[in-house]
Formats: structure tokens, C-alpha cells, sequence
């Protein structure tokens, strides 16, 4: 309890520290953008990325299950999906949380009158964070998965009334609609 | 031995987070990534279309097959094209590096690579320029953001101008007016000297050029299409259509992108086309043909050079020609029409062997199409709609609330903002803006432009198209909106992933598949589905098991 006390009065230093943590994974130009750039259409990168680490850091301390951690973590995963990254690199950023937390409470862990207690209760928040990162592991993959089946069926709509016009596809019909010879 | 393990803190510490190449951009090599580019042209394609240095070759290997002048034919080629317009020697000089443009760029806030803000992404040309054409470069060089031609110059160059979708969104913001799309255009024409296209528009380009359109699909089969939808349109609305084909001395030649023909969900503007006609031509003697061989709008000759552009461009006033009619009407497409507004007169026209548009039906005279006699169908059914001309029922659409994107050519290549606006409004009671800033002139792209709706750079496309899909995700959940709809074929065909990715909820129409549901026919039978086959609203329980 004791170290949701302090994350409480640190909440938006950290949040904000962590964005620029998450920022700086992209090349210099790009991150400078995206951190001067407040409108929302103009910058959805950034915009969404800030929201979506709000909401699940947010989560994380009011012990969120794992579909709401899941759905607010979707965003900047989805997003991260698609960009250059390596995957581990796609998601590495959410383990930084870890860093963030003990760099922003420092100088208030240090002079805590429970200082056990709170390393304590780091190291499940710790846990916390680990378990995170399986999550959006199972986000990208599933981007990912989702991409390879577009490429798969790009072709596909767009030829197959061609083909079926042609005749050239012979689709099962419904079962029962088909009159079988009694003797094959 | 569990003292030998890492600990987990030393192997976090080893990640690198940081994406900054160490480099300067003239210096960090380019970076040919899979998902991020479109497959290299067929052999076969280029052979036929007579363009240089046909052979198979790969993006991803050392050597790409290139002809041993190779620099001297970029030399030659960016001399010729300096030479010859005036605008690319001016977008060349002028550009102060101001960056109005450099954030605007769907594909720089999508992907975040900085080489695709537009003023970086020209940057790769002009810094070419400067070394081979400006003293200042020349003795100066890298202090004056010159660079000498090498082999990792030209594969930047590939990557790169097949990252841009000519969407002209970026010279919006230019205090110059540079026009970047126009420096896209001139590096790719430049590439297409040593046989550096994209599979994607050079066999389109290729079967357009044969057979009429980007597929290749014969005269029957094309009418075998449009059969198959009139059989539909029979059984949805038990009215029988009767289109016309290349029937020579018809009023009005209609040429529409074969997409709308073959890929769903065009096929159902299609059909909207077929109603649309059939409903003028039973009350008003509306006298339409289709065209089994001039049966492509798309033109991806624009993204591969002038020439090639010119040449698919004229086979549609040929046919015009052919047919004797007196004005070409033209369907939901996008970059045909800048190809018509901004193009067409120079390279083919005027044409004078047909006549100033004007409607049978209303009388309006087509002001804008005097010279290149072809009017877009949004102009045209606005025009019907706004003299009563149409009966319409909106409620058959009530099932869908709809946004509208305006295709980046209609809307920024020929200013069409309004009309699929009113059209839109006038056969669906439900209808929301996206947010200022992404719509009208300042549209943003499908992402999927310009040759660039190919299945393998689905990154490209998604990333691309992210601006767009985050403005759609925006009236979807404000207004409930479930309908994106467009007046552009690429659109039709690249947004149901885009949609699928960014905002699942929400579906793709053309504009006239929306009219067609609408639009009140002589002796129809009472309708209980949409073009689909869906349910119209409140029809849910009347449909045939």
C-alpha cells in the first residue's frame, strides 16, 4: 500500500516520463513531433500512444483484469505492429516502466520509513509489469497475424467473382442438396 | 550455475531502444524492409509496354540487374525533365526548408520514418540535383546538401518514391506551392528508364494497354460481369436493367475503374450504376452505352511516366471516338479524373470531335468539362438530384450512418468537394463529418494510392493509412458512424483491411451503391434487402429462408 501512495503523487510525472521513454524508440526527427504535436488527428501516434499508456498504467494500479489491460493496451501495441520495430523491440518499451517507477520514486523510496515494505511491493509490481509484456506479446502477434491473412486474401477478393463467374470454382454445395448415387 | 545466468535487469539494460540511425540521413544507407515495398516488375509486363531494361530481378539482392550506364541515363533523364518542365526545374530550387510540410505526410505520422516527410523524402532528388546541375553543390557538396549518385541513392530513391501516394496533401501546406507529388512523379519516371517499377502498376499498365483494363479481362467476360449484376439487381429489386454496350452513336459513353466491375465491394456501386441508368432511361430516354474496351478508368500509367499515362488516357477518347458519342461520363475513381482535370487536355486534347457536356435530363451545361468532355457521375446525379429529377427513398439506408472521405484526387486534384456531399445527404438520413483537418483539401490518403494497393507492403498500407482510419475511429465512436463512404476505387478495394485493422466496426461503400439502394424504380417489386442482400431496416423478419 505503501508504494501506491507515492505512485499516486507521482502518477503523472511517471506516465509522462514513460512516453518519453516509449518517444525515444523512434528516430530523433520523428520523436520530436510527436511530442510537440497535441492534436489528436494530426498526431495519432502520439495521441493514441499517451492515452493508451495512461489507461494501462492506470490499470495496473486499480488491479484491472487481464481483457481491460488487453483492450487498453491494443492501441499503441497495434500501432507499433506496423512500424519499424523488431518485435522485441515493439513491445521492450513496456518493461521501461519498471525503470521509470523506481527512477521517479528514488528520492522517496530512499528516505521511506519502510523502505522493505515498499521493495517489497516493487517487486510485485515488478511481476505486474512482466505479465504485461506477455500481453502485448499476444497483441503484436495477433497484428501480425491479422496482416499475413489481408495479404492472403487480397488476392482472392479481387478475383474471386472472375473466377466463380468463369465456372472455374466448384464450391461444395449444401448438404442434403446434392442427390448421390445410391451406388458409387 | 544458476550464478552464471544474466540477470534479468543486464539483459533489459541490452536492449536497444533507440531507433536514431548514428548517421546523418545522406549517410545512413537505406534500409529495404519486407511489408514496406511492392514486388519488382514482371519482365514480361515491361517488355510489353516497350519500356527499358526488362529482366527479373528482386529488391532485396545486391545486385539489381541495371545497365552499365546506369548514371549516365539518371543524368540524362534528370536533364531531360529539368528541361522540360519548368515546375519540377522550380520545385527543384525553390524549397527553403521551411518544413510546413514535413508532419503532413500520412506516411511520415504513420510509419515515423523521417524520410518520408515530404520536404526529406524531395530532399533525396534535389540533393542529386545539386550535385550534378548547381555550382554551389558542385564545389561546396555536402555543405550545401549536395551528394553525388551511388547505388544506395537510387535503391533510396526506389523505396522511397514507392512510399509516396502522389496525394498532394503535403503541398497544401507549402508557402511555395511546391508540388511534391510532382517530384514523386518525375524520380519515377526516372526509375522506369532502368526498368525500376512496381509489379503492381506495371502489370496493370501492361493489360490495360492490351486488353482494355488492369486485369485483363476480355470484352465477353467483362459483359459476363455486368450480366451477373443485372441478375442480382433482378432478384433484389424484380426490375430488369438493360444496359448497352459499345453501341455506336450512343449520347454518352460511360467509363468507369474495372474495380467496380470485379472487386467487391465496387461491384455493388456497379449495380448502383445499372439502376441509376436504367430508372433515366425509362423515364427520361437516357441513351448510355458501356464500353467492353475502353472498360478501365484507372489510369497507372500516371505512375509510371507521362508517356505511358498519355497513351492509356487516349484509348478512352478513341473509343469515345469510335462510338460516335457525344460525351464521356465517368464513374467513381479517383486518380482518373486528375489525369483528366490536370492532363488530359495537354497530352490528348482538346477533344474536339465531341461535344461541351451537357445533361439530357436538366439541361445543365458542364462548365468545367468543356474542354476534356468527360463529367464525373457525383456532378452528374447531384445535378439530377438538385432539379428533382430522381425519386428517392433515404429510409432504405437507415441501417447505415455515414461518413464521407473525400479520395484525395476528386478532392484535391479537381476541388469535387460538395457534390458526393449532396448526393450523399439526399439518400441517407444519416451522415457525419469527420473532424476539420482531415477532410476536404486537407483530406488524408486511403494510404494505398498511386500504385501502391498491393498485398505484400500491407505495413506500408496499414501505417499509411492510419491518419485516415483515426479520423473514421473518431465518428465511430461519437456518432455510431458504421459507413465509409467513398467516391474512388482504390478506396473501395484498400479500406474494408484498413477499416479491419484500425476500426473493425465500420464498413465501405461507393457512393452510388447508397443511390442505387435509395433510388425508387418504375415497377419495382417491394424491396426487403439492399444490394448486399441484406435486410433493409425493418425488413428483417420478410426475407426468404
Amino acid at each position: 500500500m505503501a508504494l501506491a501512495e507515492l505512485i499516486e503523487q507521482k502518477k503523472k510525472a511517471i506516465i509522462n516520463k514513460w512516453y518519453e521513454h516509449v518517444v525515444a524508440t523512434y528516430p530523433s526527427d520523428t520523436a520530436r513531433f510527436l511530442k510537440k504535436e497535441n492534436d489528436q488527428f494530426a498526431n495519432p501516434v502520439g495521441t493514441t500512444t499517451m492515452h493508451s499508456l495512461d489507461a494501462v498504467f492506470e490499470g495496473l494500479l486499480n488491479g484491472a483484469d487481464i481483457e481491460t489491460l488487453s483492450s487498453d493496451l491494443d492501441p499503441v501495441i497495434r500501432i507499433r505492429a506496423v512500424q519499424d520495430f523488431t518485435p522485441s523491440k515493439a513491445v521492450s518499451f513496456i518493461f521501461l516502466l519498471k525503470n521509470v517507477v523506481r527512477e521517479c520514486l528514488a528520492k522517496e523510496i530512499s528516505k521511506h520509513k519502510n523502505k522493505k515494505e515498499i521493495e517489497k511491493e516493487l517487486d510485485v509490481f515488478y511481476t505486474k509489469v512482466d505479465g504485461l509484456c506477455l500481453i502485448g506479446f499476444d497483441i503484436y502477434m495477433k497484428c501480425r497475424e491479422q496482416l499475413l491473412s489481408f495479404q492472403a486474401n487480397h488476392i482472392k477478393d479481387r478475383t474471386y467473382r472472375l473466377l466463380k463467374k468463369a465456372d472455374l470454382l466448384s464450391e461444395v454445395p449444401e448438404v442434403g442438396a446434392e442427390n448421390i448415387s445410391p451406388n458409387v | 550455475m544458476a550464478d552464471d545466468l544474466p540477470k534479468a535487469d543486464d539483459l533489459l539494460n541490452k536492449i536497444d531502444h533507440n531507433n536514431s540511425p548514428p548517421t546523418s540521413w545522406m549517410d545512413t544507407p537505406v534500409n529495404i524492409r519486407k511489408g514496406m515495398y511492392c514486388y519488382a516488375s514482371s519482365p514480361k509486363s515491361v517488355k510489353y509496354l516497350g519500356l527499358p531494361n526488362a529482366r527479373p530481378w528482386n529488391p532485396l539482392d545486391d545486385d539489381w540487374k541495371l545497365p552499365d550506364n546506369w548514371k549516365e541515363i539518371v543524368f540524362e533523364g534528370l536533364k531531360e525533365r529539368l528541361d522540360k518542365f519548368r515546375s519540377f526545374k522550380v520545385f527543384m530550387d525553390i524549397c527553403v526548408r521551411c518544413g510546413a510540410c514535413a508532419d503532413k505526410c500520412h506516411f511520415f505520422i504513420g510509419t515515423g520514418d523521417p524520410k518520408n516527410m515530404p520536404v526529406l523524402r524531395a530532399e533525396l532528388l534535389r540533393s542529386v540535383y545539386r550535385n550534378d546541375f548547381t555550382k554551389a553543390g558542385n564545389l561546396l557538396g555536402k555543405i550545401a546538401g549536395a551528394r553525388p549518385m551511388t547505388l544506395d541513392v537510387l535503391k533510396e530513391w526506389w523505396y522511397y518514391f514507392f512510399q509516396c501516394t502522389e496525394c498532394r496533401r503535403c503541398s497544401v501546406f507549402c508557402p511555395y506551392g511546391i508540388d511534391t507529388a510532382e517530384i514523386t512523379i518525375m524520380a519515377r519516371e526516372i526509375l522506369n528508364l532502368l526498368g525500376l517499377n512496381i509489379d503492381w502498376i506495371a502489370t496493370p499498365v501492361a493489360n490495360c494497354y492490351r486488353t482494355g483494363n488492369h486485369l485483363g479481362i476480355q470484352p465477353h467476360a467483362f459483359k459476363d460481369m455486368l450480366d451477373f449484376f443485372v441478375e442480382d439487381i433482378e432478384e433484389i429489386t424484380g426490375v430488369n436493367c438493360e444496359p448497352q454496350y459499345n453501341k455506336k452513336g450512343a449520347d454518352i459513353l460511360f467509363i468507369t475503374p474495372s474495380g467496380d466491375v470485379f472487386a467487391d465491394p465496387g461491384t455493388y456501386t456497379a449495380m448502383g450504376y445499372l439502376l441509376l441508368f436504367q430508372y433515366l432511361k425509362e423515364k427520361y430516354g437516357f441513351d448510355v452505352t458501356w464500353s467492353t474496351y475502353g472498360s478501365e478508368g484507372g489510369n497507372f500509367g500516371f505512375f509510371t511516366s507521362h508517356e505511358t499515362m498519355k497513351r492509356l488516357n487516349s484509348k478512352m477518347y478513341a473509343e469515345a471516338k469510335r462510338l460516335g458519342v457525344k460525351w464521356i461520363l465517368g464513374g467513381e475513381c479517383g486518380h482518373m479524373w486528375r489525369v483528366i482535370n490536370q492532363y488530359m487536355d495537354t497530352m490528348n486534347g482538346p477533344a474536339d470531335f465531341l461535344e461541351e457536356p451537357v445533361s439530357p435530363i436538366t439541361g445543365t451545361r458542364f462548365e468545367n468539362a468543356k474542354s476534356t468532355k468527360m463529367v464525373h457521375i457525383a456532378e452528374f446525379t447531384a445535378d439530377l438530384i438538385k432539379h428533382n429529377k430522381l425519386e428517392l427513398d433515404p429510409v432504405r439506408n437507415d441501417n447505415v450512418i455515414a461518413t464521407f472521405h473525400d479520395s484525395c484526387n476528386p478532392a484535391r486534384g479537381m476541388g469535387m468537394l460538395d457534390e458526393p456531399r449532396f448526393v450523399l445527404q439526399n439518400v441517407c438520413n444519416n451522415f457525419h463529418e469527420m473532424p476539420p483537418g482531415t477532410i476536404r483539401e486537407q483530406t488524408f490518403c486511403c494510404g494505398s494510392g498511386s500504385g501502391l494497393n498491393a498485398g505484400e507492403n500491407m505495413e506500408l498500407r496499414m501505417a499509411g493509412g492510419l491518419p485516415r482510419a483515426n479520423a473514421v475511429k473518431y465518428v465511430h465512436e461519437k456518432y455510431g458512424v458504421n459507413m465509409l463512404t467513398c467516391v474512388c476505387a482504390i478506396d473501395r478495394a484498400v479500406f474494408p483491411p484498413l477499416m479491419e485493422y484500425w476500426v473493425p466496426e465500420v464498413d465501405v461503400s461507393g457512393l452510388h451503391e447508397l443511390v442505387g439502394n435509395a433510388l425508387i424504380m418504375q415497377g419495382e417489386k417491394k424491396r426487403t434487402t439492399d444490394l448486399r442482400f441484406e435486410p433493409l431496416p425493418g425488413m428483417e423478419d420478410e426475407i426468404d429462408e
